[in-house]
């Protein structure tokens, strides 16, 4: 477990649920970032305001860090871009259809108890784990 | 004050990300890899990540109870109840693609920032696929379309 980073993992996680709850506390929404973002790209929504300026904070995030002195080192992503855009589109398309990721779904959702969001995350993560070890394991990679 | 709000609210969650170091892929797929259990390079992180958050979520959840919101009128607490078909096969579609990359949509878009390319393509796709799915004929799917197509409401 030499990657393992328990403190810096403990500390971000409690942001993100700090987040969660300020922003149920003052505009009763759940921190979803799936909903968020396709509702912000879909021509047929009417509240986009808000959803911008939350992906805007989003992305100012790393932009702050790196004013610190924390440059976000740069993700490493699959050689073939034909893997990048299956990927995506299994995200956009599921995540809609599932309607939540893992922040709706797997932090918003199960810490208010709903069912629904207990199941979602446990068959993403149950899935997830599955395409690893294929493609790690398995198939090589 | 409700658009100031969310702003500070995707920063802090932005900030969640970058300091637990969920934006970068191949530590989420560390943690994925359960095959790196018995050989000791499993990386639980992101365990610890989510348990944190559900942690702070579920008792600010739990304090906040049914109180109406500080800032609107309009509440978007998620109403679905049934665990249908559409959940499943969406979160099978998701945890496919989530494992095949490592990026979930939050990541992913605080990635932006990078302007890696491969970054900037898989969010292209992921708004794709979300549009595909949002903006699909109404025939296709039936009478449930219409409560289908809000995307308020979704749970997350």
């Amino acid at each position: 477990m030499a990657n393992f980073t328990p403190i810096s993992a403990a500390i971000g996680g409690a942001l993100i649920g700090l987040s969660a709850v300020l922003l149920m506390a003052l505009t009763r929404r759940i921190a979803g970032i799936s909903g968020i973002f396709a509702g912000l790209i879909n021509p047929q929504t009417t509240d986009r305001a808000w959803r911008a300026a939350f992906i805007g904070g989003l992305v100012a995030a790393p932009l702050a860090a790196a004013l610190l002195g924390h440059t976000v080192p740069a993700p490493r992503m699959p050689a073939s871009y034909i893997t990048v855009v299956i990927g995506g589109l299994l995200v956009g398309f599921g995540t809609r259809l599932g309607s939540g990721c893992t922040s709706g779904h797997g932090i918003c959702g199960i810490a208010r108890l709903s069912p629904r969001s207990i199941v979602a995350t446990g068959v993403f993560m149950m899935a997830a784990i599955i395409v690893v070890a294929l493609t790690h394991h398995v198939f090589g990679g | 004050m409700p658009i100031l709000a969310s702003l500070v609210c995707g920063f802090v969650f932005g900030c969640g990300l970058v300091v637990s170091g969920m934006i970068q892929p191949t530590k989420v797929l560390g943690f994925l890899d359960f095959f790196g259990i018995p050989s000791g390079t499993w990386d639980p992180s992101l365990a610890v990540v989510m348990a944190a958050a559900l942690a702070v979520a579920g008792l600010g959840y739990a304090l906040l109870g049914t109180r109406p919101p500080l800032l609107e009128r309009q509440s978007l607490w998620p109403t679905k109840k049934d665990i249908d078909r559409s959940l499943l096969s969406g979160a099978l579609l998701f945890g496919l693609g989530w494992g095949l990359i490592g990026l979930c949509p939050g990541p992913a878009i605080v990635d932006l920032s990078t302007l890696s390319p491969p970054v900037i393509v898989f969010t292209i796709a992921m708004g794709t696929g979300m549009l595909a799915y949002d903006l699909r004929p109404a025939r296709a799917s039936g009478a449930t379309w219409k409560s289908l197509v809000s995307p308020t409401a979704a749970d997350g």
